[in-house]
């Protein structure tokens, strides 16, 4: 049966005993992994995902199965509108999504979604042949298929949505370097160019020096900006989180410098991922940031109803509990190319990717992290040579302010942040002063 | 259900794989969570289905179907050979695996109280009780407790003969209390952060006891806004052993996994300060520094009978004395470095290639009370926690921050201390141990990350509070 027949069928069974709204995610998923320049592990799957929400008079009970036969579906409901009524009321249970039609279709390309393990080895092997003998690891991704939604209150919605991503690591000896490139086709990811963009980084980061800790200017890359924006995004922008109190958004005010416009737009040609968010609402463009000024909050319904505002359609599954968070980032660009940036540095560092960065208080937007695949002195407005990785701990809003934005870069595009690919597009950003409080050695 | 496993290895074999081993699982995961006296989630999930691993050459290849019928799992097997053989393409040196005993077994975690059979009306009865216990502290703006129970079922076939069945019964939960300032937020929990989890039933929350720990964690929490901050500086830092756990886990466990010393994750999770040449005489830490990866301890969260490549559970020392001396590792890897299996290599559900994962990776505990340690620091703080972690790729340099800390004066406990962090370099901060508490918890952690596509892993980490002499803490953007 295809995705929306069958949430059309999971919501009759549930009937008119409760509200009821059924995602069916039918993407299948490969991935074809390599190290040390070799192909080792090479994997796929296929099957469908049904996932329920049911309201029994604001008793709201959620089931999730990869089990697509009527019968276990049937007991599946069963079961879920049993557990619904046992719970006390969720008081915050905003209802079901009114019926809305999507602002455009999901960004797919079946020739990514049919991929073959050939298609994605082929990349692998160029991505790895490019390093002309450093050795080599990263992966080559595919994910594809029809996702549909349904609900009793009439709201209806399929769609189709592919990605892939090949990203990877050339190494030389201790140093490394990364290339990365995502799309909503296959087709658009050569391996060689992204394999040697990775080797020359790497070859220019052999030999580090070691640099003592302190502030530095710094040349961000759009990784490195890619995962900022997921701290802002996901501890900030996220309405439940500033309902909380927790969140550093001050709608209105000048929190960031004025070359600062960062919104989310699933309609944005770079975008990756379905119309409409988990809540069945279609997904809208949302200015977050305008020229440094906090202007809203992504919303589910949750966050809506409770605020007295409209869902902006950022529900993720499990939102309940994390709360919206907008996943199709643009952080606008500005005119200078990524050597200009560094140009203007008279001595600083360029970063061309952090590492496993940590929040240490929402509200401040203090994280710390190391950088990772290439750090770089910068002297004279040139790249004076590498250096070891760097451990920093900064405010994410601080680095951003008014003042502090030296320069935005021109080169946006989708970049890999730490939580995974087509998140979030971002240029290169030159900041006045970024915090490394330690070394190699500590 | 057996049958399943056994046509997908066939259907591997038959498409060329030189061996090929298939788990049928059925496993479900239930959640509740609540904020502030409303239950906010209530959560059912359940996969099933098979996944099949077929080895030609230098590659495995993996393929997942949830169709559970011997047709599809005969398929899903020609599948996944098919896979591996598309990764000639860049091949590499052939991948051999290290001989395991070949034996039909079962195995059932032990527990005393099935949680699907306590009502849903008892344990969120539970969790809003807690939580409107931590609302009544004045100061507490967000109140939330939370539990969580897995069930899983494995079919375990490989082509030379192995079939084991397990079930596996998981259970945890949690509560914290968040105090909103005027520029931070402050957070306390109990049992630890993001909750205690471990092998076991319904009687795995009853002996946390909620409701008798909430007024002190809320009070706790909001106690820290006004606390003093923590100074900068290095002074002998004392690590209660929740803490002690998620460090053992980030600058031990993972830097011993062998499928990272040998190079496999190197672009996404990263590679491993040690190298194998040095196995064996490597100065890891102090002589108090004794670790072992133990599979077979009775209700921590990473105990099993076979790991899922059917390799028996067992203790194996990774550290002795303060010397680095095993790895965590699975058969492919185990063959490479001319070692044994450590029957560590398990898969995040059927749809998962099963990969090297950290077991009960625990520290063997001290002579010293908690409070002899104390009574014999001069100056330094206790930190208690875990609040953020951060490491490189090689598990080298960590910083830690911890929900609290409490300054130590001449032997005795003094004023609270808010943002405690501590920074270091793991073989000198490991060195640094003089001493150990015998004071052991098996704190279990469900939520360990790694692999591509990306897998959930659940470990355990036996510990006890610890001294570590002249860490820097205290670090500051």
């Amino acid at each position: 049966m295809k995705v929306a027949p069958l949430a059309e069928m999971v919501v009759g069974m549930v009937g008119d005993r409760a509200e009821a709204q059924v995602t069916v995610d039918g993407t299948h998923q490969g991935l074809t992994r390599f190290a040390n320049s070799f192909i080792h592990q090479n994997v796929a799957e296929s099957g469908r995902t049904v996932q329920l929400k049911v309201a029994v008079e604001g008793k709201v009970a959620a089931a999730t199965t990869t089990r697509g036969d009527e019968e276990r579906l049937r007991t599946l409901v069963e079961e879920t509108i049993y557990a619904a009524h046992l719970r006390p009321t969720d008081a915050d249970w905003p209802g079901l999504a009114p019926p809305a039609k999507a602002m455009g279709a999901g960004h797919f390309d079946v020739g990514t979604a049919r991929a073959t393990p050939v298609e994605r080895a082929t990349r692998a092997r160029d991505f790895i042949t490019a390093g002309q003998g450093s050795l080599a690891a990263g992966y080559c991704d595919t994910d594809g298929g029809p996702v549909a939604f349904a609900n009793s209150a009439g709201q209806s919605l399929e769609t189709s949505i592919s990605r892939a991503t090949l990203d990877g690591i050339h190494q030389i000896g201790t140093a490394a370097g990364a290339g990365h490139a995502t799309a909503a086709a296959l087709s658009e990811i050569e391996g060689a160019p992204v394999g040697a963009m990775a080797a020359k980084t790497a070859r220019a980061a052999a030999d580090p020096g070691e640099l003592e800790p302190a502030a530095y200017e710094v040349v961000l890359s759009p990784e490195c900006v890619a995962t900022m924006m997921y701290f802002l995004a996901f501890y900030g922008w996220n309405a439940k989180q500033h309902d909380e109190g927790q969140s550093f958004v001050a709608l209105g005010e000048d929190q960031f410098d004025s070359r600062v416009t960062i919104v989310d737009d699933f309609l944005d040609p770079l975008s990756v991922g379905p119309s409409f968010d988990a809540d069945g609402t279609p997904k809208r463009a949302l200015t977050l940031v305008e020229a440094g000024v906090s202007r809203s909050l992504a919303h589910d319904r949750r966050t809506s109803v409770k605020a007295g505002a409209a869902s902006t359609g950022h529900a993720i599954h499990g939102g309940d509990l994390y709360g919206p968070v907008p996943t199709n980032l643009h952080f606008r660009p500005g005119s200078q190319s990524q050597e200009e940036l560094i140009a203007s540095v008279d001595r600083g560092l360029f970063v061309s990717a952090f590492n496993y960065c940590r929040i240490l208080d929402p509200r401040t937007q203090v994280i710390t992290g190391l950088t990772r695949n290439g750090t770089f002195l910068i002297e004279g407005g040139e790249i004076a040579g590498a250096v070891s990785n760097l451990r920093f701990t900064q405010s994410i809003v601080g680095a951003l302010a008014s003042g502090k934005l030296v320069g935005v870069g021109s080169d946006a595009r989708l970049a890999d942040s730490e939580v995974g690919p087509g998140l979030v597009s971002a240029p290169s950003l030159h900041l006045a002063e970024w915090h490394f409080t330690g070394g190699a050695q500590g | 259900m057996f049958a399943i496993s056994r046509s997908a290895v066939e259907g591997a074999l038959a498409a060329g794989a030189a061996y090929a081993d298939a788990r049928v699982v059925l496993s479900k995961h239930q959640s509740l969570a609540c904020l502030n006296g409303n239950l906010e989630a209530l959560d059912y999930d359940e996969r099933a289905g098979v996944g099949v691993r077929a080895l030609i050459g230098s590659s495995w290849g993996f393929f997942a179907t949830p169709e559970l019928t011997e047709q599809a799992a005969l398929a899903a097997g020609a599948e996944a050979a098919a896979i591996a053989t598309a990764s000639a393409m860049a091949p590499g040196p052939v991948l051999h695996l290290t001989d395991v005993p070949v034996v039909e077994a079962h195995y059932e975690t032990p527990h005393e109280e099935d949680p699907w059979g306590v009502s849903l009306s008892e344990k969120a009865d539970l969790l809003v009780g807690v939580t409107e216990t931590m609302q009544g502290v004045a100061g507490v703006t967000l109140a939330q407790a939370s539990m969580n129970f897995w069930d899983t079922e494995k079919f375990f076939v490989s082509s030379q003969g192995h079939k084991i069945s397990q079930h596996l019964v998981e259970a945890g939960g949690d509560l914290a209390a968040t105090a909103v300032g005027e520029s931070e937020t402050q957070r306390r929990s109990y049992p630890q952060s993001f909750g205690q989890f471990e092998s076991g039933g319904y009687e795995v929350i009853r002996r946390f006891d909620l409701p008798g720990n909430a007024g002190r964690v809320a009070e706790e929490a909001v106690a820290l806004l006004s606390a003093d901050e923590c100074p900068g500086g290095t002074t002998d830092v004392i690590l209660e052993s929740s803490q002690l756990a998620l460090q053992i886990h980030e600058s031990v466990g993972h830097a011993t996994e062998l499928d990272r010393i040998l190079g496999w994750e190197a672009a996404f999770a990263g590679t491993s300060w040690l190298d194998l040449a040095q196995l064996g005489t490597l100065q890891f830490g102090s002589r108090l520094m004794n670790i072992t990866a133990d599979a077979t301890l009775p209700g921590s969260l990473a105990t099993f009978g076979f790991d899922d490549e059917g390799t028996p559970a067992q203790c194996v020392d990774l550290v002795k004395d303060g010397v680095w001396v095993g790895v965590l590792s699975g058969r492919d890897s185990a063959a490479i470095a001319g070692l044994a299996p450590g029957g560590m290599v398990r898969g995040d559900g059927y749809n998962r290639m099963p990969m090297v994962r950290m077991t009960n990776v625990g520290l063997l505990p001290g002579e010293s009370s908690v409070e002899e340690i104390i009574s014999e620091t001069r100056d330094g703080i206790y930190m208690a926690t875990n609040r953020s972690w951060s490491i490189d790729d090689k598990r080298l340099n960590f910083q830690f921050g911890c929900e609290v800390g409490w300054e130590v004066k001449n032997g005795r406990l003094g004023r609270m201390l808010r943002n405690p962090t501590y920074t270091g370099i793991s073989p000198q901060f490991w060195a640094s141990l003089d001493m150990l508490s015998s004071e052991q918890v098996y704190w279990g952690l469900p939520n360990c990350g790694k692999g591509q596509p990306m897998q959930i892993g659940h470990t355990g980490h036996p510990a006890s509070a610890g001294r570590f002499r002249d860490v820097r803490v205290g670090v500051k953007g």
